[in-house]
């Protein structure tokens, strides 16, 4: 099921989306890593951890200096597409503390450029624990939109009412499955309906496996799903048809 | 050559042994002292490391003894062997001489394993002989301490040349000699080598190279004759197999050959052929006789309990890989027999030495084919050994990834003036090509990364000073530096730790504890599902989960390991091997010295389709079940078959003739389709001349390429090398996996945004050299030209047999891609609707 353009401000061409219900809201899951929210026109993205080549390159370890503009230029790609009223960046939007700071001033405009006539909603992350220098939009450490509550890292806790509902991130899950005797990784959604952890944007960012115990602390074991990214689709697998790394 | 021109201590010495300097030994003294660097080509057991070390030890009794703290009190002599256990053995084989003579010497090993006190003393107050490895000299020369440690520096020692100089790690010895010789002047080196095909390769790594364009060649001594050895191809009444590498049809007569003989050396390609033989062994060991194993993955206690007991005497044969190839002495075998494909003359001739230490006595050495293809294998090296030919390959050309390595290595000693580095660099026969502009962007990646994105100069580890002088930016650098010097990468490793069996059907976790049985690839565990098993350590196991940086294994009853782990040895088939196969098969005559069974194979394919020709490239084709197969036969390696394979697929698939998969072998190569490839070809739809064609090696393989897991690998190796990402250390692991960066997302922005940057362009050379062996396909390519020969069949000819009993044994090529995520979500929409 696609999303419809009644759902969108501008009548393009409507991005397909994988639509699942989250505490009984729909919500539409891209082959981008993105979340859409059709009814409150949202979107909401987590991990893009801008600057991390640069945070890497203070300590010597010279990273090529191209992850903030991959990043940005797919999140460009995605915005195009959606053109949302809101945007949720669910935490770790940048590197580290001094990453905003950091931001080159191309960057810096491009990002601007796209919070442009937008509601724009930082969440703080682990690794951003502080609001963003010199851009606009409001921060915050978790935010409550209706029935679904977005924030950085997952509560550990399995059926308390803190998870029903729960958008997050930071996990970083990928997923392994296998077939003609060989394996294929890749990032993914994992949601048991009640809540949904989303993959990292960034472009320099990695996966944790979803079999990792990480993940024991807030889905029952083998109950649940993932949605793994593909070229221009998503692959539902169900966790019992995983395997390790 | 006069025993008098050893000093009387040593003329005593070797008069009280009842030996006589021979005259090699005396002749490396002579060109040493008269100033000559000088290359030592003598094969096993010809006294070749007390010869390297006379000159040293002749020049120390001159000396007498140092005061402590003396001008001039530094190294004298380097001894720089691969590995480290050798300098460990050598040091303690040469205490004896040096305490009967009574010299006034004193020599001290220094490893990774060297307690740091000792290092650090070692620096103060240096020994006149100290015995270590490429990487310590690496770590030496990045410390400002180099100079006056080097100054006094007269003789370098380099053991086992001929295998230090083919990997990266003689690439980084290349470039410490170099810098040795700047801090000595007039320094003198040593190579010890085994025969080699290119001898003056060797001696001009030896010296210093004055002009890019000559090449400037060491001495040479060469000891020839020792006896011929006694080589023999295993004759077995059993069937020689068609195909496959595990040689158990031998086992029987292979063991028959350990009875008959004191303690027998098993040599194996591969770990998991070591564990097969070894379990093999001993389901027929009624005797009990005393067989062990050794292999690169085994526990380190493991290996040095099975290295202490055949050093004892004690052992009466042990089943090994290359892990034993080398150096050690291990005491009185008399056979060393080795089982499937020899691979290459010198390799072999290098194995066989391992047996008998004394140098006119005969090795002897029993070969033992796997397969019929092997057989010729064999049968070619035998002829090679008797004509003694040799097959080690060229001098490599320096890596680039250990260019920048070495760079910084050097800035963390001295301020860099690039001039005065570049000559230095220059004047290694490794790196004697180096181009300024390479050597400047290798310069630029040190500093900065090298990108054409110029964000992080603030961030410099090399800086330019007002002097014009290069250096580092902060002292944490040097640290960062010593934490990751070396060239040796290790493939990413799990240990294997043994568990109980996890009770079917039931939930209960896999439990803790038991201990750890080795450590094993994490690309072949990733192949792996819990319930799987394989061979460990001697013994079936069954896969039971993965826990952070370990494999849970459990015992099982099963006999039949159900994951057949052969990967294909690590060593290609060598060209001069694959000529001498080429030509027995297009020489009938030369088949009476064969089996039966074999001869009667060739002869049914002679008749029955036509026999590859020695210079040509015979191609098969035949239908078979559903689908129709093309098999050609270049024996040039399975690594160049596999880049061949995966090309021909690709140019099939846009011909149309639907092709599904390709397995390769060292000899042969088959793709299997749908299209009818004997109309396509005879009808001339696809003219095998186009489908060879050279142009394949471009952008074919460059879109392969960007894709492959291959290449990935690659990378990795390359950016840990060069710097670029940093070593995972013992005790990392836990936090390894969530905190370092993918070496893989690396490459894909790299080559997404900067696609000429230095590093990939170090990738692509390694890749092309090692994997891929694209000048080995290339040179086929240009062989066959007009020379292909279509053998259109009713069905699969006997040459054929071996590569098609391969497929589903051997791991069926083609990269991972979103077609796999496809079928595997199909199996679930199936499984739903059943």
């Amino acid at each position: 099921m696609s999303v419809t353009a009644s759902h969108l401000r501008n009548f393009s061409a409507a991005p397909v989306c994988h639509d699942i219900q989250i505490n009984g809201q729909l919500v539409g899951l891209h082959d981008s890593g993105v979340l859409w929210w059709p009814d409150e026109s949202t979107l909401v993205v987590s991990d893009l951890h801008m600057e991390k080549g640069s945070s890497f390159a203070r300590r010597g370890i010279m990273l090529p200096p191209y992850d903030t503009g991959a990043t940005l230029e797919k999140l460009a790609g995605i915005m195009d597409a959606f053109d949302p009223a809101r945007v949720i960046c669910l935490g770790d939007s940048f590197h580290d503390p001094d990453g905003s700071d950091r931001l080159p001033a191309h960057y810096r405009a491009m990002l601007s450029t796209l919070q442009l006539g937008r509601e724009w909603i930082w969440v703080t992350g682990n690794h951003d624990p502080v609001a963003p220098v010199r851009l606009c939009g409001e921060t915050v450490d978790e935010v409550d939109f209706g029935p679904l509550c977005f924030r950085h890292e997952p509560v550990e806790k399995i059926g308390s009412t803190d998870a029903e509902g729960e958008i997050c991130g930071h996990l970083h899950p990928a997923a392994r499955v296998r077939r003609f005797g060989r394996s294929i990784r890749r990032p993914c959604f994992v949601t048991d309906g009640t809540r949904l952890v989303l993959p990292a944007f960034g472009a320099l960012t990695g996966g944790l496996n979803v079999t990792h115990e990480a993940y024991s602390m807030i889905f029952r074991r083998r109950q649940f799903s993932v949605f793994m990214l593909g070229n221009d689709r998503l692959y539902p697998f169900t966790a019992s048809r995983l395997v390790g790394d | 050559m006069d025993a008098a021109l050893l000093p009387p201590r040593f003329q005593n010495w070797f008069a009280s042994r009842g030996w006589a300097p021979r005259p090699h030994q005396l002749q490396l003294i002579d060109h040493l002292e008269n100033g000559h660097s000088t290359l030592l080509i003598a094969p096993t057991g010809a006294g070749k490391t007390l010869a390297g070390f006379l000159p040293s030890l002749v020049e120390l009794e001159q000396r007498g003894k140092a005061r402590p703290g003396a001008a001039g009190g530094g190294i004298h002599t380097l001894y720089i062997s691969p590995l480290k256990a050798l300098a460990v053995d050598i040091a303690r084989n040469l205490e004896a001489p040096v305490t009967e003579m009574d010299l006034p010497v004193r020599l001290e090993t220094r490893t990774g394993d060297t307690p740091s006190h000792k290092r650090q003393r070692q620096k103060v107050n240096p020994p006149d002989i100290l015995l270590t490895t490429p990487e310590q000299i690496a770590l030496l020369l990045s410390d400002p301490a180099s100079t006056r440690l080097f100054a006094s520096l007269k003789t370098v020692i380099l053991d086992e040349l001929h295998a230090l100089v083919t990997s990266k790690r003689g690439d980084l010895l290349a470039l410490g000699l170099a810098r040795l010789r700047r801090l000595a002047p007039g320094l003198r080196t040593i190579g010890l080598s085994a025969t080699v095909a290119r001898p003056d390769d060797l001696r001009a790594y030896l010296v210093e190279q004055p002009d890019p364009d000559g090449r400037a060649l060491s001495h040479i001594v060469e000891v020839t004759g020792g006896a011929q050895p006694d080589i023999s191809i295993l004759e077995s009444e059993e069937r020689v197999p068609w195909s496959g590498h595990s040689s158990r049809y031998a086992i029987p007569d292979v063991y028959r050959q350990i009875k008959h003989h004191n303690v027998s050396l098993l040599f194996v390609n591969t770990r998991s052929q070591a564990e097969m033989v070894f379990q093999e062994l001993w389901r027929i060991n009624d005797d009990t006789l005393p067989i062990a194993l050794h292999h690169g993955s085994l526990d380190v206690g493991q290996r040095r309990k099975v290295e202490a007991a055949m050093a004892a005497g004690s052992l009466r044969a042990v089943v090994a890989t290359s892990s034993l190839d080398m150096g050690i002495d291990w005491g009185d075998i008399d056979l060393v027999i080795n089982i499937g494909a020899p691979k290459g003359a010198s390799r072999l001739a290098q194995r066989i030495g391992r047996a008998n230490h004394r140098m006119d006595e005969p090795s002897k050495a029993v070969l033992v084919p796997s397969n019929r293809f092997e057989v010729l294998e064999c049968q070619a090296a035998l002829a090679a050994s008797r004509r003694g030919d040799q097959d080690t390959p060229p001098l490599r050309k320096g890596a680039l990834d250990v260019l920048a390595q070495h760079v910084l290595g050097l800035a963390c000693a001295d301020p860099l003036d690039l001039n005065a580095v570049y000559e230095e660099i220059r004047s290694s026969e490794t790196y004697r090509t180096l181009d300024w502009e390479t050597f400047e962007r290798i310069v630029d990646f040190v500093a900065t990364g090298g990108y054409a994105l110029k964000s992080y100069e603030q961030y410099a580890k090399l800086r330019k000073g007002k002097d014009g002088l290069w250096r580092i930016a902060h002292p944490k650098i040097a640290q960062q530096y010593r934490l990751n010097v070396g060239t040796i990468v290790e493939a990413p490793m799990l240990k294997v730790r043994l568990v109980r069996a996890k009770a079917d059907g039931r939930r209960t976790p896999v439990g803790r504890g038991g201990r750890v049985l080795g450590e094993i690839e994490e690309y072949f565990i990733e192949q792996m599902a819990p319930g799987d098993t394989f061979l460990f350590g001697g013994e079936v196991v069954r896969f039971e989960g993965l826990r952070e940086n370990e494999a849970y294994v459990s015992r099982t009853q099963s006999d039949n390991p159900m994951i057949p782990s052969y990967m294909g040895g690590k060593f290609p088939l060598s060209t001069y091997l694959a000529e001498g196969v080429r030509s027995m098969l297009a020489t009938p005559s030369s088949w009476t010295a064969l089996p039966d069974q074999v001869r009667d194979w060739l002869e049914i394919q002679r008749d029955k389709s036509v026999l590859p020709a020695r210079d040509g490239l015979l191609v098969e084709t035949f239908p078979r079940a559903d689908k129709h197969y093309m098999v050609c036969y270049p024996f040039e390696g399975r690594l160049a078959h596999q880049t061949l394979g995966m090309l021909l697929t690709k140019r099939l698939e846009r011909l149309g003739a639907r092709p599904m998969g390709f397995v390769a072998n060292d000899y042969a190569l088959s793709v299997w389709g749908l299209g009818d490839l004997s109309e396509l070809f005879s009808s001339g739809r696809i003219s095998l001349d186009a489908l060879f064609e050279q142009d394949i090696l471009g952008d074919d393989l460059d879109a392969w390429l960007a894709e492959s897991s291959l290449m990935k690998r690659t990378f990795r190796n390359c950016a840990i090398i060069a710097g670029l990402i940093e070593r995972r250390h013992p005790g990392q692991e836990k936090t390894g996996r969530q905190v370092t960066v993918s070496s893989d997302l690396i490459y894909d922005v790299l080559r997404a945004h900067e696609p000429d940057h230095i590093l990939l362009k170090a990738t692509w050379k390694d890749a092309a050299e090692g994997l891929l062996d694209i000048s080995r396909l290339g040179e086929l390519l240009a062989r066959i030209r007009g020379r292909i020969t279509h053998s259109g069949l009713p069905h699969v000819s006997p040459l054929a047999v071996p590569i098609l009993l391969e497929i589903g044994k051997e791991p069926v090529y083609g990269e991972a891609m979103d077609s796999i995520l496809a079928a595997a979500a199909e199996d679930l929409v199936l499984e739903a609707m059943k």
